[in-house]
């Protein structure tokens, strides 16, 4: 790959980690400015149907807490100390003011500490639309499809309500063709990475994916087209490094020095890293009716994560698929500190690990934490007792 | 706040006290009748006391175990925590919720409980009123193969939405339930291999209108001064009862038993202290590990709990009354379950400005907020909740940390100092409102 080409790449890179890492939501502004009067609408991990409100002229927000790039000064009297850090930095967030910018809050169902945002967004901010999606949770009923289109329906609704913009069937297909698009893009980026993970670091992949998150997808698409063209023809050269599956990550994010400090002595070929934007896992198709497609996709064409509960993909066995086709070696199984379901899920892959006798290490870890250096023994000792084993 | 004399005991007072010794004694009964199934091999449905699917269950004669009663039971029987480091040692995180833990040593120990051997599981139904109970019911599949059915009842979208019959959204939601229920049906005529009887379903559902009518009946007599009992004392063994034998006919019967011995208590003045100096209006769960003492920190002030969000959402949502149409059984069930789950949601999500009013309609002095770490469902928004009822609504709080049955999560001397704070507080407060209006 010429200089310039590399240079580009890394810009790129460097760019979306600057975007991820910066709690002013730099593109979320630039947007609001080219888009004068446009309405920003935020929705809490994991899983959010971003078509309906693009199709809306919104810009779909993430929010997916603050990491250690600010102090939940005020979030902490709001509350209490057994509350996860996502919850609390996502909520020192609007009452900062640094998410001022939204006119909408969005949770789904996928834990009681989420559920109980929305009721602590809608006391503080009572001028933003603050709801749950309930997304079915009951995902074996034959009946739940059905539900959740009506809920998309209702969505659908409540987002025209708020842009004052009714949508048609043409601007949900044309919105889904984008996100269509994104998650095509979002898979060939997995497969470098799991194909080639000496030429695309996890902390890259990452960012860039994330990215995504903070700016319309239009914009993340080309940004994507552009780096997957580069990323190929990188120089980098196949290194001695265990491959591993992370798992753990599909509602707060561990810091990326965490992230950086795993892949400096492995290859981390899978992972449930902001799963949400890849939850999908197939196109979303057209028969007609595109909310009752969302819904579909969502219940039948998509991935797994321990807060859903569906008989035809038991986690374990999902956890043991996605280990084996990645190639892995290992697994990282790492937990949200307070996070329930992360830290029961935990229990339950430990064991069929053991079973396997595949090699895995537990993690907890906090978004906010800052000190790694146990962490990193941990890891390098993992590494070596697989490596010398 | 005047408090009523006491009249002459009469020849009634036998009844005094009923409640609390009927509800002991039919425990002990339910916990016989599960060992026994144990033994036999009767088909037991695990269930959880916010959306027992009771009715349906009832119908198809399972047994029903609560995981949450037998937890707590372990830590009034003071040896929850022996269950609990058989599951930390067994992987899971002290971080967890110590319900789930106490219930897992407890399996990971043959299900030898302290009041009995409990049966296996022959079916599970978890609904999502709290997401744990997913978590929860997974390990049950996981431990036994069992059947497991998710009953999913959307809940209150945010603050100032509102659904009700005949609502378009109302109905795609009662759809989906009654669409749900069916097929719970369908899975307990198989789990059973009995058909379905409309009429079994007709007669728990009932006995469920009686034991809605007069619990929500008793709860009010609670508004009378001075409160005929104590919400988070015996109000807790009432609540009790309202799982364990919702839609039966003991269940019904011993509801108007406890309404009629609540009526005579308010006939004749009787509340639960010598004196009621202050009403408290409770949120969140009791602490079952330290259950006398917390009380006691309240009683030696002359406090009493009149009313509890506790006994809203973990009593079945029963609270406000239940009148099933038995004309139309499954989509009334449907119908109620959702109102009754969406208000159950609401008391932990969305309460505060349902707080404000129970606090006036009970003539409360103030709330107790008692977060527990192991349940985020319901301590996540307390703090907030607090804040805003202060700031919005002018009334005291009091916001608590500690557990339900994990006993290490208690410090009786931190409990002690906020308590004796909060009360001094609210004693200088009524202090001046009397002098208020003295002037």
């Amino acid at each position: 790959m010429g200089v310039a080409a590399q240079d580009r790449l890394a810009e790129v890179v460097e760019s979306c980690r600057d975007l991820v890492e910066d709690m002013t939501f730099p593109s979320v502004r630039r947007w609001q400015q080219e888009h004068p009067g446009g309405q920003v609408l935020g929705h809490f991990q994991v899983y959010f149907p971003e078509e309906i409100a693009h199709a809306a002229g919104m810009l779909p927000v993430k929010i997916m807490g603050a990491g250690g790039r600010i102090e939940a000064k005020q979030a902490d009297s709001h509350i209490g100390s057994f509350v996860c850090s996502i919850c609390r930095t996502s909520l020192e967030l609007g009452l900062s003011g640094r998410a001022g910018f939204l006119g909408g809050f969005y949770t789904p169902p996928i834990c009681d500490v989420a559920r109980n945002l929305a009721g602590i967004w809608g006391r503080n901010f009572p001028d933003q639309t603050a709801r749950i999606l309930y997304l079915p949770q009951n995902a074996n009923s034959r009946h739940a499809v059905t539900y959740l289109r009506e809920e998309y329906a209702r969505l659908a609704r409540d987002v025209e309500r708020m842009t004052g913009r009714a949508m048609t069937e043409t601007d949900l297909r044309r919105s889904i063709a984008v996100y269509n698009e994104n998650r095509r893009l979002l898979r060939d980026l997995y497969r470098l990475k799991r194909e080639t993970p000496w030429l695309l670091p996890t902390t890259e992949a990452y960012v860039l994916a994330a990215a995504g998150s903070l700016m319309p997808r239009e914009e993340h698409n080309r940004l994507l087209a552009d780096v997957l063209e580069l990323i190929p023809a990188r120089s980098g050269r196949k290194q001695d490094r265990v491959r591993v599956v992370f798992e753990g990550g599909f509602c707060e994010q561990p810091p990326l020095d965490m992230l950086q400090l795993i892949e400096e002595a492995c290859y981390v070929v899978d992972d449930d890293l902001l799963i949400g934007l890849r939850w999908i896992i197939e196109d979303v198709p057209d028969s007609g009716d595109a909310l009752f497609d969302l819904a579909q996709s969502y219940l039948d064409r998509s991935s797994y994560t321990c807060i859903q509960h569906d008989e035809r993909k038991p986690k374990e066995a999902m956890l043991l698929r996605r280990f084996e086709e990645s190639g892995a070696e290992a697994v990282i199984l790492a937990a949200a500190k307070m996070c329930e379901p992360g830290m029961d899920e935990q229990v339950a892959y430990q064991r069929v690990l053991d079973e396997r006798r595949i090699p895995y290490l537990l993690l907890e870890f906090e978004e906010k934490m800052t000190g790694f250096e146990r962490m990193r023994m941990e890891v390098e000792t993992f590494v070596e007792s697989i490596l010398f084993d | 706040m005047s408090v009523k004399q006491a009249t002459p005991l009469s020849p009634r007072d036998e009844i005094l006290g009923r409640g609390r010794r009927e509800g002991n004694r039919l425990f002990k009964e339910w916990y016989a009748a599960l060992h026994t199934a144990a033994e036999t091999g009767e088909h037991t449905a695990y269930v959880f006391v916010m959306g027992s699917a009771a009715e349906i269950l009832k119908a198809f004669d399972f047994h029903l175990s609560f995981p949450e009663i037998n937890a707590l039971q372990t830590a009034v029987r003071k040896v929850s925590l022996e269950y609990l480091n058989r599951a930390e040692d067994y992987g899971y995180s002290t971080d967890v919720c110590a319900y789930v833990k106490a219930d897992v040593g407890m399996h990971l120990d043959e299900r030898r409980h302290p009041n009995g051997r409990l049966p296996r599981p022959s079916l599970v139904v978890a609904t999502n009123m709290c997401n744990t109970y997913v978590k929860w019911v997974e390990i049950w599949e996981r431990l036994y193969g069992c059947p497991v059915f998710v009953l999913d009842l959307p809940g209150q979208r945010g603050i100032g939405w509102s659904s009700q019959p005949g609502d378009e959204g109302f109905e795609a939601d009662r759809r989906y339930v009654q669409g749900q229920l069916e097929e719970l049906i369908e899975l307990c005529e198989t789990v059973t291999g009995r058909p379905f009887q409309v009429d079994r379903l007709r007669e728990s559902m009932a006995n469920v209108n009686r034991t809605a009518a007069d619990w929500s009946a008793v709860l009010r007599l609670n508004q009378n001064v001075p409160a005929p009992f104590n919400a988070m004392g015996d109000g807790l063994t009432y609540m009790g009862m309202l799982s364990a034998y919702r839609g039966t006919e003991t269940g019904a019967r011993y509801m108007a038993d406890l309404r009629e011995e609540m009526e005579h208590r308010v006939a004749v003045g009787l509340g639960t202290l010598p004196e009621e100096r202050f009403r408290l209006h409770a949120v969140g769960t009791a602490c079952y590990s330290n259950f006398r003492r917390f009380l006691e920190l309240f009683a030696d002030w002359g406090a009493v709990f009149v009313n509890s969000e506790y006994l809203a959402y973990a009593g079945g949502g029963l609270d406000r009354g239940i009148q099933f149409d038995l004309e139309r059984p499954l989509e009334s069930l449907a119908e109620q379950l959702l109102l009754t789950g969406q208000r159950s949601m609401s008391n932990m999500f969305f309460s505060q400005d349902q707080l404000a009013d129970t606090v006036r309609d009970w003539k409360a002095d103030g709330i107790v907020y008692h977060a527990v770490k192991s349940c985020r469902t319901v301590s996540t928004g307390m703090a907030d909740s607090r804040e805003y009822l202060i700031r919005q609504r002018g009334v005291p709080a009091l916001f608590l940390e500690s557990d339900m049955v994990d006993p290490r999560l208690f410090s009786e001397a931190q409990f002690k100092n906020r308590i004796d704070a909060f009360f001094e507080a609210l004693g200088a407060r009524k202090l001046a409102a009397a002098r208020g209006v003295a002037r």
